[in-house]
């Protein structure tokens, strides 16, 4: 096993003090951020040994987030690719609709351990923006989202809800107006406000602690799983598939799984146009190690270091990067990372809805896509999960113009 | 092969003048590469007692819309970070004494090959480095290789740098310390001269280094103003913003580029010579 050979009994215990997995993550920032980081290290390794937070913390997941989220065989889609059992892993049940809310949920209840008055975050598709604007909205926070001009051109129900949230919207129109740059303009407030201000990071990248922070706010999803797919079938699945941009639903399902050598561990990155050209953001398959936002990890960039802008037609997935631990989780060869294109993403959308009633996000759906590539090569006593990490209905308007349909 | 001291003999210089000095940024390959050769070659003459040369990068998160836009358009004509150590040696093979740091983030160098970067850097005669996204903690990746190759690594201090955590900043910092009188991003807010003083004042409690300070400063009298405590007064912005408003439409240089820094980077020179005269 090749936990072994990196001289590891465990594929779970990253990062290391310095927040390293590997050669990756890290804490790369300015000098002005530094203090504010270990600040928040140091709240969060408290507040994962204080009962009180946890009881909390559980209650709201339970009562607000409506956790556990089901898990739910997919007899159509199984019958349909003939091959293994197809489960589905409700993460779009959640409340405002993706996994995001499992994260905004534990970060805003450290903000407010650490007393801080301000909330800012940055948003790709929307999703995390709605999470945060919620979240700020039930604990009466003020919450500023950046966003990309481009995202919030394509994204504009999801501009819409935050709005109604009671957030205010940041256009960031620098680069091509895509979440690295609603990133950029994240972290020059931060700087420019560290004192109140709390950044609610929404994936799992940044500087550590949040890979890790993240991570384990969003690992409920993979432990339900666990349990649940022993009551429903009495055995660990044999593969699980995810979607990758920044990687925070995909190490929320792989990471309680990651020391059963028998689970195929599948993450799908965007593939965009295809990978001959830059039209993608396929990082960990098509980029190389860098240092972007605070960790060195797998990125798009040119030659001379400088970063690529990458296209999907998943505003989530659209982000040059990717989280630290998916960057060592490749490197060393215990998940495998595939790409898959909008085309065949445009397809399983479809497929899906149906197939099983449900409309996967844009973002989902490169997972679903997958899913229809590995099925039928299984026999049909195995089986895979997949992670249906939000619900397409902001999808529909950019679904409609694909195929012609005039909303 | 660079000078170690350059840095060293620059500060005893202004020491022994009884002023501060006057450290300028400008980024490399802005607006291209021949006008950015031009001005780095007149800064000296205009009273430029330091230089800064930005490495440009898609994404600097610490620098304000001036300096973002600048490193757009060196990039968008060309620039790489082997042009911008091209423009070193062409400025060092006419000027030997002017110190000159390399001002950047991380990413172009860590795809450059630290090890590579820093001989080649040590070559073309560069003094000292300030990389932004490379706190105390990642000194291994960068800061403890360029002192081998007689390079400082320049660290900045900032508002939120405790009475706990300097130490730790100066320890492996060599040349001078830097300052940043805001949190913030460049050229945003006016540094106050009260607690930028009071913040000096505490620095030099932990190292006999000279302090520069900068962030913010962009006229004559704010650089008189903090010159009166700081042993240099740092102006980025300002002088990036000089330049691009000298260039034509389609962001060309002018005729006037090259006399819109200079003469800038000349009041300030002034100002700074004023700081301690009254």
């Amino acid at each position: 096993m090749a936990a072994a050979a990196a001289g590891l009994n465990s594929w779970r215990v990253g990062p290391d003090e310095r927040g390293f997995f590997g050669q990756f993550g890290g804490r790369f920032v300015a000098e002005t951020l530094m203090p504010l980081i270990l600040d928040l290290e140091a709240a969060y390794e408290s507040s994962r040994n204080d009962p009180v937070f946890q009881a909390e913390h559980a209650a709201l997941r339970a009562t607000y987030v409506g956790r556990p989220s089901p898990l739910t065989f997919a007899p159509r889609l199984t019958e349909h690719l003939g091959g293994a059992k197809i489960y589905l892993k409700r993460e779009e049940l959640n409340h405002t609709g993706s996994h995001k809310i499992n994260n905004c949920l534990g970060q805003i209840l450290l903000a407010l351990r650490m007393g801080k008055t301000r909330i800012i975050a940055e948003t790709g598709a929307g999703q995390h923006g709605v999470a945060t604007a919620t979240v700020c909205a039930r604990f009466g926070l003020p919450c500023i989202i950046y966003m990309g001009a481009t995202d919030i051109e394509r994204q504009k129900p999801n501009v819409f809800r935050m709005r109604l949230l009671g957030a205010e919207v940041r256009p960031v129109t620098s680069g091509a107006g895509t979440l690295k740059d609603a990133m950029n303009e994240a972290l020059r407030d931060w700087v420019a406000n560290v004192d109140s201000t709390y950044y609610l990071i929404g994936t799992v990248a940044g500087p550590h602690p949040y890979p890790a922070m993240v991570r384990d706010f969003q690992s409920v999803i993979g432990e339900e799983v666990r349990t649940q797919i022993l009551e429903a079938e009495g055995r660990l699945p044999d593969a699980l598939v995810a979607c990758v941009g920044g990687g925070s639903n995909a190490i929320g399902l792989f990471h309680p799984f990651l020391d059963d050598p028998d689970v195929e561990i599948v993450g799908v990155e965007a593939g965009g146009h295809g990978l001959e050209g830059d039209e993608h953001c396929a990082s960990l398959t098509k980029g190389r190690p860098g240092v972007l936002h605070g960790n060195r990890t797998y990125l798009l960039q040119d030659s001379d270091g400088q970063i690529l802008e990458g296209h999907s037609i998943s505003a989530g997935l659209d982000y040059p990067g990717v989280g630290p631990e998916h960057s060592y989780l490749h490197a060393s060869g215990r998940v495998r990372y595939v790409p898959i294109t909008d085309g065949e993403t445009v397809e399983a959308f479809q497929l899906l809805s149906r197939l099983e009633g449900i409309l996967p996000a844009l973002e989902t759906a490169h997972a679903i896509a997958q899913v229809t590539k590995m099925a039928p090569a299984m026999s049909p006593d195995q089986i895979i999960v997949v992670n249906l990490s939000g619900r397409g209905d902001k999808d529909v308007f950019t679904m409609g113009r694909i195929l012609g349909f005039d909303l | 092969m660079t000078n170690p001291s350059r840095i060293d003999a620059r500060f005893a210089a202004l020491a022994a003048e009884g002023r501060p000095g006057l450290v300028t940024f400008i980024t490399a390959g802005d607006p291209d590469l021949a006008t950015s050769a031009e001005i780095l070659a007149a800064l000296p003459a205009a009273g430029a007692d330091v230089i800064e040369l930005g490495m440009p990068f898609t994404d600097p998160m610490a620098d304000g819309p001036a300096i973002q836009a600048s490193s757009l358009r060196a990039l968008n004509h060309g620039m790489t970070l082997a042009k911008t150590l091209e423009l070193v040696r062409g400025f060092r093979a006419k000027d030997s004494a002017t110190p000159l740091i390399l001002m950047g983030y991380y990413n172009p160098i860590f795809s450059f090959g630290c090890e590579r970067f820093l001989e080649a850097a040590a070559a073309a005669g560069v003094d000292g480095l300030i990389v932004v996204d490379l706190p105390p903690e990642a000194d291994d990746e960068l800061c403890v290789p360029a002192k081998a190759h007689g390079i400082s690594f320049i660290r900045l201090a900032t508002p939120t740098t405790d009475e706990r955590r300097l130490p730790s900043v100066l320890a492996n910092t060599a040349g001078f310390v830097y300052y940043v009188s805001i949190a913030g991003i460049t050229g945003t807010a006016a540094p106050d001269v009260a607690s930028v003083g009071r913040a000096v004042a505490r620095i030099k409690a932990h190292t006999d280094l000279p302090v520069a300070v900068g962030f913010g400063v962009k006229s004559p009298e704010q650089a008189a103003a903090i010159g009166g405590t700081a042993d240099a007064v740092v102006v980025g912005s300002a002088i990036v913003q000089a330049l691009t408003d000298s260039l034509d439409a389609d962001l060309r240089p002018t005729a006037a580029t090259l006399g819109a820094v200079t003469d800038l980077v000349s009041r300030l020179a002034a100002g700074v010579r004023r700081a301690r005269a009254a």
